[in-house]
């Protein structure tokens, strides 16, 4: 019903020339079992499901490979850099993971620091050229600053991704004035990455304007993952019709909802 | 016999062989696979044809669960 109600009012996202009708993009990290995976991201309604690129284990290659679990024809499947801390580093798992034979899009991740996993900003910029030159559909995850956001968007990525606050804090959006300010000054989609924790933390995310938010760990572990990504999805369906609403202002002093004239004498 | 390093581990096994064979001797799919030969992707059309020399360094990669 909810989708209906955003889809009677909102557009669909484009990212890079692709269009979904999906806002909540989701990862496929740090599930306790492949089952409770695939049922959340099932109740997600996502159709951007992320995934990392990690050697084979030679010892029990069939089980943890995610294409054993999940459709690639049924989802988009975005490849990241996690865990990549140069943009050397980086352009080689990029490079991997379009050999995989999927598309051309990648959520581009240069982590600066190993206590908050903020992104190497410097390292991001570099890694965004060379892959951009290299024919890549680049969706680049920064923090919350405009001017690197700005630079992001001049080099030609095709969405930006600052994060609400670090990976896995599940802290919630932690500076929604930044965020507001990258989704007004730039043209490309502005899709918040990491921090979320729970469904409120993404209506509040959404209210901003933003086009979309992806995320992992408040569903992952989640107590039932299922439930909280149908709340993560109800919430983002919430947060963006609240924000195509147009919210009241606000004011200092009360209102009266009720009619002050006809009282009784 | 060759020695190689797949994923940082000491392999061995019979020469001579491509990187199809490796991959089939590792029990491996190869449309689950990407294969990086001595820093360089190989397309998957060219396993077949790219022969394993002894002291290669190989990475056998695929999409795991991630954020």
């Amino acid at each position: 019903m909810t989708t209906a109600a955003v889809a009677s009012v909102d557009l669909p996202l484009v990212v890079g020339g692709r269009q979904f009708r999906s806002r909540l993009m989701v990862g496929t990290g740090k599930y306790r079992d492949n089952e409770s995976m695939v049922r959340a991201i099932e109740a997600s309604g996502a159709e951007i499901v992320t995934v990392a690129v990690r050697r084979v284990d030679l010892d029990r290659k069939k089980t943890d490979g995610v294409l054993y679990h999940l459709d690639p024809t049924h989802h988009f499947l975005l490849a990241n850099t996690a865990g990549c801390y140069s943009a050397a580093e980086a352009v080689r798992y990029a490079r991997l993971a379009r050999e995989a034979g999927f598309n051309d899009f990648l959520k581009l991740e240069v982590i600066g620091d190993r206590e908050t996993l903020l992104p190497d900003v410097a390292g991001l910029l570099e890694a965004a050229a060379v892959l951009i030159k290299d024919g890549f559909q680049v969706m680049a995850y920064t923090n919350d600053d405009l001017v690197t956001a700005l630079r992001l968007e001049d080099m030609g990525c095709v969405a930006v991704m600052p994060l609400a606050s670090p990976i896995g804090s599940g802290l919630g959006l932690v500076n929604p004035y930044g965020i507001r300010t990258i989704k007004r000054r730039l043209s490309v989609p502005v899709i918040v990455d990491a921090g979320v924790g729970t469904a409120s933390d993404a209506c509040v995310t959404m209210e901003q304007g933003v086009d979309g938010i992806l995320m992992n760990t408040a569903i992952a572990e989640a107590t039932d993952p299922a439930a909280m990504a149908a709340a993560m999805r109800h919430a983002v369906e919430a947060g963006r019709l609240a924000f195509l609403a147009g919210r009241m202002p606000r004011r200092e002093v009360a209102a009266p909802s009720s009619p002050t004239t006809g009282l009784l004498g | 016999m060759l020695r190689v390093h797949v994923n940082g581990e000491s392999r061995e096994f019979n020469a001579p062989a491509s990187l199809l064979d490796l991959l089939r001797f590792l029990d491996l799919d190869p449309r689950m696979v990407v294969v990086e030969h001595n820093r360089e992707i190989v397309r998957r059309p060219e396993l077949g044809n790219t022969a394993v020399s002894d002291g290669d360094k190989i990475e056998l990669v695929h999409f795991v669960g991630g954020g």
